[in-house]
Parts: structure tokens; sequence; C-alpha cells
């Protein structure tokens, strides 16, 4: 078989690896990108998991179900008054598989316009930068590749749990939760982090009694307990019943539900469910990729190993997104794919891991950027912060929408913004103005002396920034 | 190579000037001409500049002391090509982009410099900057793309409070943020509080203070009086303003007429454009008006020379100039020495009648106020006529009192009928 000839093949067409396709052919290189999933219709689908079953999908769920909890609860509170209303599951689902046909089509569309060579297969690397394309499941090799540069993107999978095996129809993984075709009655999630708690808003909105059964004994371990704190008060409030410090021992379907047998602190518990979701984390597609003559550094706990630049312990192959360390976040996949392109090409780009926002879209939001209260209290970094609730915003008032706060971690000495953390309704959208204030080594004064606009939400950026000096205007200080 | 920086010759009755402040520190970097320090004299402050590119080296003065012409106030070492190789405090912007760790443009190869030369400075900076009289190009900027930080900022005053305490032996450790020189604040307390303020005077002030004393001692000063119907004047500009303005590019105002009148009215009684020196009279065959402007730092008189043979549209010109560089206090020596008769109007503070004191050595001073609608008899009736009363006062030593009335009826006739101006009469 005639090998083709690529400049730099790309491994994976999801946010990651799309966009460091498509960085490579702006810079002038030939390129080859090798994608093998399959939507739920057997047909090839670009995008990756965000696309397909991830980010896109489920905030289309989100808002749909937002929407419909409005309906529900709010309406009647500015005087819209609604009888009959209906949820139609198969509409939402419909809707859902536009948004992401029609962003996969634009993927599509993107290759073309770059020239971008795109295959579908499983993707095997051998010795000497070559990649062998196959069907999935298969060994016989349909394509072989040569490449100057391999670029990794293999992205990362729900990770399974024997005590909860996928089981059609009762326990499903997060892609399986956002095809449902009703919505069940009683719906359990173990683990209430990110995923766990879209998905279990997703449905409780919609009607679920939803309960989250969460390990650990924090909720929200990585963002700032004051926001963990308020936002785990609200979302009990919403009707999530999250239990914290509960260890899944077993689980087993019978009679039409699903038994859960879990452990906490006054000992073992039983509750049963029409349906579970286990979202208790992502680990790396690494294994089927490649085997150990290609001397591809793996690390403990499975992802590629890379320096700083993404580059593996092989020189020319790189590495990026879920499949390596750091937050498995699409965003931080795209900006690894556009720094591995770049510097292929000669430029010393880097990617600023300091400054990578997390969002959990929940309602309200969650954001934050940046360093914890509680981290910089532990590293012995002198801090100030500064705190202003919604509650005390006119546009918040006027959305009806005044539920959560905005917090600033400034250093105590050279005020210097360390970490910004927003729980509240458009926090995805507030905390981009953080990531390019900390960009730019802003300090709380800086944002305390820049214009914003009235009546938004983001003024509370401005409040928070005077509270750190304490002179809010809005609050008592 | 050492070069010296020294007090410039000082205009002959001025003895000596003080140190009234210094842009630039031992150890920075200067440009050819750029100011290095402010010396005050009795009439004006003097901007002494560098004379070439370098650091500074060494200053001998410090604010406050006196020095005479020649004096050497500093040496420059010009021997850097290019300023700020070895400045330690102050960096010029190429420096501060050239060795600032941009700590996410460039790894173990050079940061690639291809920005343009403004400095970023944020807000916070920018403010903190401007309350300690820092400039911009004083502070390395550790941002982004060399931008200029809070941080960096408060690390630079640190720095300084330390050059500060360490070099004053007996001032105590704890450290004092700010400038060595405090500027006054009018915070005199509130309701209730009787605080006293005492404040020595500027040099400029008690120099102005001195000559008016004199005046009033040495001379015999009277003032005399009359009124000016304004219409005519009032009714000429109305009708000629935008031609004016177009073809001289400056405005018609009242002084370019009241100098004229003034000039002609002088042309006729020469005692009033002379002085005494000494047991002498001098007679001067040339007309050089002082305008009275207010300046930041007091009253100056800059001189419009050889008025007589200026039109409107140059003494308006020259007034707008005046006023400017007073403004800034940029007013040369060469400005405001000499003139033979003064011009001054109060009317623009909304002073109505006033009697002008002197400017030594002239003898006689104009003083103009404001033009007030009046109820005047015109040809048996009573009629509304913008009247502004005028001031004369005068030296009756040398000038008589039938002099210095007819003097003032001159030009109040040469206003009420500008034609006179025109005509000589």
């Amino acid at each position: 078989m005639s090998k083709k000839k690529y400049d730099v093949v790309v491994i994976g067409a999801g946010p990651g690896g799309y966009v460091a396709a498509i960085r490579c052919a702006q810079l002038g290189m030939s390129v080859a990108c090798v994608d093998e999933w399959l939507n739920h219709q057997g047909k090839p689908s670009l995008g990756g998991t965000c696309l397909n079953v991830g980010c896109i999908p489920s905030k289309a769920l989100l808002e749909t179900s937002h929407l419909y909890a409005l309906a529900g609860h709010d309406f009647a509170d500015h005087g819209i008054n609604i009888k009959g209303l209906k949820a139609d599951i198969d509409a939402m689902m419909a809707r859902k598989d536009k948004v992401v046909f029609e962003l996969t089509q634009g993927i599509d569309g993107l290759f073309k316009t770059n020239k971008i060579k795109l295959i579908h297969g499983h993707a095997r690397l051998a010795p000497g930068k070559i990649v062998n394309v196959s069907d999935r499941g298969s060994c016989d090799v349909r394509e072989e590749l040569q490449a100057e540069y391999i670029i990794v993107a293999a992205g990362s999978s729900p990770v399974r749990l024997e005590r909860a095996p996928i089981t059609d129809g009762y326990v499903f993984d997060s892609a399986g939760a956002l095809e449902f075709d009703s919505v069940p009655k009683t719906l359990g999630v173990i683990g209430a982090g990110a995923i766990g708690l879209e998905l279990g808003s997703v449905w409780s909105r919609l009607g679920s009694e939803v309960v989250l059964l969460e390990a650990m004994d924090s909720f929200l371990p990585a963002a700032d307990k004051q926001i963990s704190r308020a936002a785990f008060r609200s979302f009990q409030q919403q009707g999530l019943d999250i239990r914290l410090n509960a260890r899944l021992l077993s689980t087993a379907v019978k009679q039409r539900k699903v038994h859960v047998t879990y452990e906490d602190t006054r000992g073992a518990q039983q509750v049963k469910f029409d349906r579970l979701i286990v979202a208790v984390g992502r680990k790396p597609n690494s294994d089927l990729l490649f085997g150990d003559e290609m001397q591809i550094e793996i690390d403990e706990r499975e992802y590629i190993h890379v320096n700083d630049y993404c580059e593996t312990s092989v020189p020319g192959i790189y590495a990026i997104g879920d499949i390596v360390r750091g937050p498995m976040l699409a965003h931080k996949a795209s900006e690894e794919g556009v720094m591995v392109a770049e510097r292929i090409a000669g430029q010393k780009s880097r990617v600023n891991y300091d400054v990578i926002p997390s969002v959990i879209y929940t309602h309200p939001e969650v954001a934050w950027v940046g360093a914890t209260e509680q981290a910089c209290n532990a590293a012995g970094i002198p801090v100030k912060t500064g705190v202003f609730p919604l509650a005390a915003s006119g546009r918040a008032r006027a959305m009806g929408d005044t539920d959560g706060l905005v917090k600033i971690v400034a250093h105590e000495q050279t005020d210097r913004i360390l970490g910004f953390h927003v729980y509240a309704s458009q926090a995805s959208e507030i905390i981009a103005q953080a990531v390019i204030a900390m960009e730019m080594g802003a300090s709380a004064e800086d944002l305390a002396l820049t214009v914003f606009a009235h009546p938004t939400l983001s003024e509370s950026v401005h409040e928070a920034a005077l509270s750190v000096h304490k002179r809010a205007i809005h609050i008592k200080n | 190579m050492s070069v010296e920086i020294r007090v410039p010759a000082l205009p002959e009755s001025v003895a000596d000037a003080v140190i009234a402040g210094w842009h630039k520190q031992a150890g920075d970097a200067v440009t050819q001409d750029e100011t290095l320090v402010d010396l005050e004299t009795d009439k004006v402050i003097l901007e002494v500049p560098a004379v070439s590119n370098g650091v500074i080296e060494k200053i001998f003065f410090s604010v406050g002391d006196t020095v005479t012409a020649d004096q050497v106030l500093a040496v420059i070492d010009d021997t850097a090509s290019k300023a700020g190789q070895d400045a330690p405090a102050s960096i010029d912007v190429e420096q501060a982009q050239a060795s600032t760790v941009v700590a996410l443009a460039g790894d173990d190869e050079q940061a690639e410099l291809g920005r343009s030369q403004e400095i970023a400075i944020s807000p916070s900076a920018r403010k903190l900057m401007a309350e300690h009289h820092i400039s911009d190009s004083a502070v390395q900027g550790s941002g982004r793309d060399g931008r200029v930080l809070k941080e960096d900022v408060l690390a630079y005053l640190k720095k300084q409070d330390q050059k500060q305490a360490s070099e004053k032996v007996e001032s105590p450790p704890a450290v004092r943020r700010g400038r060595v020189t405090e500027q006054p604040v009018l915070d005199l307390g509130g309701a209730g509080e009787r605080i006293e303020r005492r404040v020595p005077m500027t040099r400029l002030r008690a120099r102005i203070a001195e000559r008016l004393l004199d005046a009033q001692r040495n001379a015999a000063i009277l003032t005399t009086f009359n009124e000016v119907n304004m219409k005519p004047v009032m009714d000429l500009r109305a009708r000629f303003k935008e031609p004016f303005e177009k073809e001289y590019g400056v405005k018609l105002g009242f002084m370019s007429f009241f100098v004229k009148a003034s000039v002609e009215a002088l042309k006729k009684f020469p005692a009033v454009n002379a002085s005494i020196d000494g047991n002498d009279i001098v007679y001067h065959g040339f007309y050089d008006i002082g305008i009275a402007v207010s300046g930041p730092g007091g009253l100056v008189v800059p001189i419009l020379r050889n008025a007589e043979d200026m039109t409107l549209a140059q003494i308006e010109h020259a007034i707008i100039g005046f006023a400017a560089k007073a403004r800034e206090n940029s007013l040369a020596i060469e400005d405001i020495t000499g003139g033979t008769f003064t011009i001054s109007n109060g009317g623009v503070f909304g002073s109505m009648l006033s009697t002008p004191i002197l400017n030594p050595p002239q003898s006689a001073i104009l003083g103009m106020h404001t033009i007030v609608e009046r109820p005047m008899v015109v040809d048996g009736e009573i009629t509304p006529l913008p009247v502004m009363y005028l001031a004369l006062s005068y030296d009756h030593r040398i000038i008589d009192g039938r002099e210095a009335v007819q003097f003032l009826v001159t030009i109040k006739d040469m206003l009420e009928e500008p034609s006179r101006m025109l005509l000589g009469i």
C-alpha cells in the first residue's frame, strides 16, 4: 500500500484535533485528520465528545429545560400565565440533534475550506511516524499515512464503574443521559461534579426527582469554598438532593428499577431509581492508539506524558486535550492545538495554564479562574477578598435572577488579582472579563477604575473589585 | 565625558536665583534640550535645559538653594550613546521592553519585541504614578508586553523610600510615602476651628511686593478718572468681527483699541510716556506698552515693543501669546523688562473702578474696568449706554494734573470716535 505523505496528521477531530488541524492548514501545512466517531445513527460525525455527546448537546438540553422551568415556575411572577404546559421530549431531543448536526456539518465545511484531508477510521501509530487507519475493531489497515508531525488528540471517555455497569434502559453514562426518550420519575446520579450536576439539572427541571451521590466529603472541592457553599444551598433548594460522603457499594437492576446500595457516615443506605447516571469522571483514550514499540511515555493515570509544549517523549509527536495532563476542558484542548500547530511552524507559542476558566452550566452558573481563597491560604499567600451578592444588583433584580455572588481574590500587597469566582446567571460570560483582566496582570484597583455599563450583571465585577478595597457602593462594606 | 550644566546668564537687575525644582535626579537619563531644573528669579521662572544626551552624574544644589550666574548646577555623563544603559532608576521605553520577562510570550528564546514604543500602563498604576509624580518612563513594567502594573509602581516607590531613608542620616526609620516637598493643601479646618497656616512668600511674590512698595513710596501717585461710552467701539467690533477674524485668525478684542488709543494719546502727551531716572526725565521715542496679565505666580507685565508700529491684529496676536506664556510660566526675562506705559484691565475680574499702582520706572498706568449699561443723557434724552470707567494713575512729579486729565480725555475721545485714531486728532 502506498503511503500518503502529510506534514501533519491529527488524530481526533474534537475541539483539540479540529482546531489543531485548521491552524496547521492556516500556517500552510498539508494536514490529514483521522477521526473514528460514529454518532448514534452509526454515521461519522466530527467534533468529538464536545460536539456530539458533551458540551453542545448538554448546553442545548440545559437551555431547553431552563426555559421549561422558567415557564413553569417564574412566568407567573412576571404576570405571564400559562395553562397546559407540557414538555415534548421528542421535540427537545430533535432540537438538540439538529444543533449538534449543524455544528458538526460546520466543521466538515471548515475542513473543506482549509483543504484538510478527513479520513474516517481508527488510527494506530507505527514507528517512523506512520499512522495506520483501519475500521474500528478491525486490524486490517485501510490506509497508511506518513507524517512529518503527529498530533494525538484522541480525547477521553467516561469512567466506567464495575459496580454500576452500563445497562440499556437503566444505567447510563453521560452520553446516554442525553438521549432519554422520556422523563424518568426518579433519577440517581453517581458523582456530583460538573457533569453530574448539569445532567441532574436537566432532568430535574423536566420533572425528575433527582438524587446525586457524591463519594467526597466536600462539594465542588476545586471551587472557592464560599462559592461552593452558596451553590450547594441553591441546588438543594432547586430540588437536587445532593448527598455527600456517599460511596457506591453496589447496584442491581431488579423489578424495572435500579437498586443502589451506598455507604455514608451513618452506614449502608438503599435507594431505588427508575434510571441511574454514572458521572464519576473521564479517562484518557490512550489505549489502542499505539504499542510499547512507539516508546511514547504514559503516566500512571494513563495520560500521555507531555511537557509544557505538549511534546511527547518522541520527537515530532505531540499530544493535546483530554489525553494529556491538565483540566479536561474543550478550550484548553483547542488552545493546546493552536500552540502545537504554531510551534511546528516555528513560532514561540505557549498556553497560559494559570488563567484557564472553568464553568459549570447549572442555573445559576458557576465559573472560576485562578486561585481559590483556600488555596492561597494553604500556600501562605496573603490575600484580601471582595464579594458582591447579585441580590444587590439592579439588573439581577430586574431579571428576577438574584441568586449568586461575585468574588475576587487579590494579593494583599500588590493587589494583583489571583482568583475570580462567580456563581450567577451568565457566569460563563462574565468570567471572560476576569480571564482578560488576569491575562493583563490587572490589580483589583484596575477593575475598580474601569467603567462598566449599567445596568448589567457585569457591574457586580466592578463592585466586587471595590469591595476588595472596602469601598463597594451598593452594599455595606 | 562630563558635561557641566551651569546657571544661565541672569539679566542685569537680577542678582541671583533660587532652585525651584529639579525635573531629574542623579542617575536619570536625559536627552538634549530636556528641562533639568527650574530657577526662580525676581521676575520669572527660568528653565535650564540639558545641553546634551547622557546620564546625570551629580547634582550640586538642592531645592531652595540660591545660585548665581554661571555656577555649575549639575554634571552630565554623555559617554553612554543610548540614554539609560547604566541608569539604575530611570529606564527608557526600549530598555523596559527588552529586559521585561514577558512570562507568556517567550521561553528560552528572546521574546519577540516588534511592539510599538508606547508603554501600556494599567489604570491603577497610572493613578499611583500621577499621585507620586512619577514619570511614565521611570517604572519598569513587568506585565504582559511590558505593561506597567500596580505592583511595579509599588515596588518602585518602596525602592525610592528606601533610598531616601538611607540618604537622610537624621530621618527616622519609619518610611514616608511620596515626595519630600509637600504640596500645600488649602485645608484650614472645619467650622469652629481657628487654624493658622504660615507659608513663606515665594521669591516672585516677595519681589512683586517690594516693587509695589517702592513705587508707592517714591512716586507721588494720583489717580484721575473718566468714563467712556463704549458703544462706538462695540458697534465697530460687531460690524467687522467676522471679516477681521477671517483675515487675521484672531478675535478683535478691546485691548487693541485701548493700546492704539493709548499710543495716540501718548504721542500728544510725551510726559506720560517718560520716566524718571535719578534727577533726569527720560523721554522715550518709542512706545513700549505693557499689558498686565495675571499668571499663576502673580501679576506679570509683558511688553508690546514699538506698539506704534503694530496693527490691531498684531496687537491681539501678541496679547494672546503673552497670556498663554503667562499661564505656563514660560515668559522670558526679555518679555517683561522695560516698557514705557502700562495698561491694566481689572474689568475682566469684574472691577468697576480702581486706582492702579504704577509700574516703576514708568510714570503712568491706565486702568480699564467692566463695561456697565448705564442711563446716560444724550441730547437731553436718557439713553442706556455701555459705559466703562477709566482710571489713570500717574506720577505727579513729572506729569501735571492738567496733562493727566487731558491725556485721559484724549483716550476717551479716541474710543468714543474711533475714526480719530485713524485721523490722528
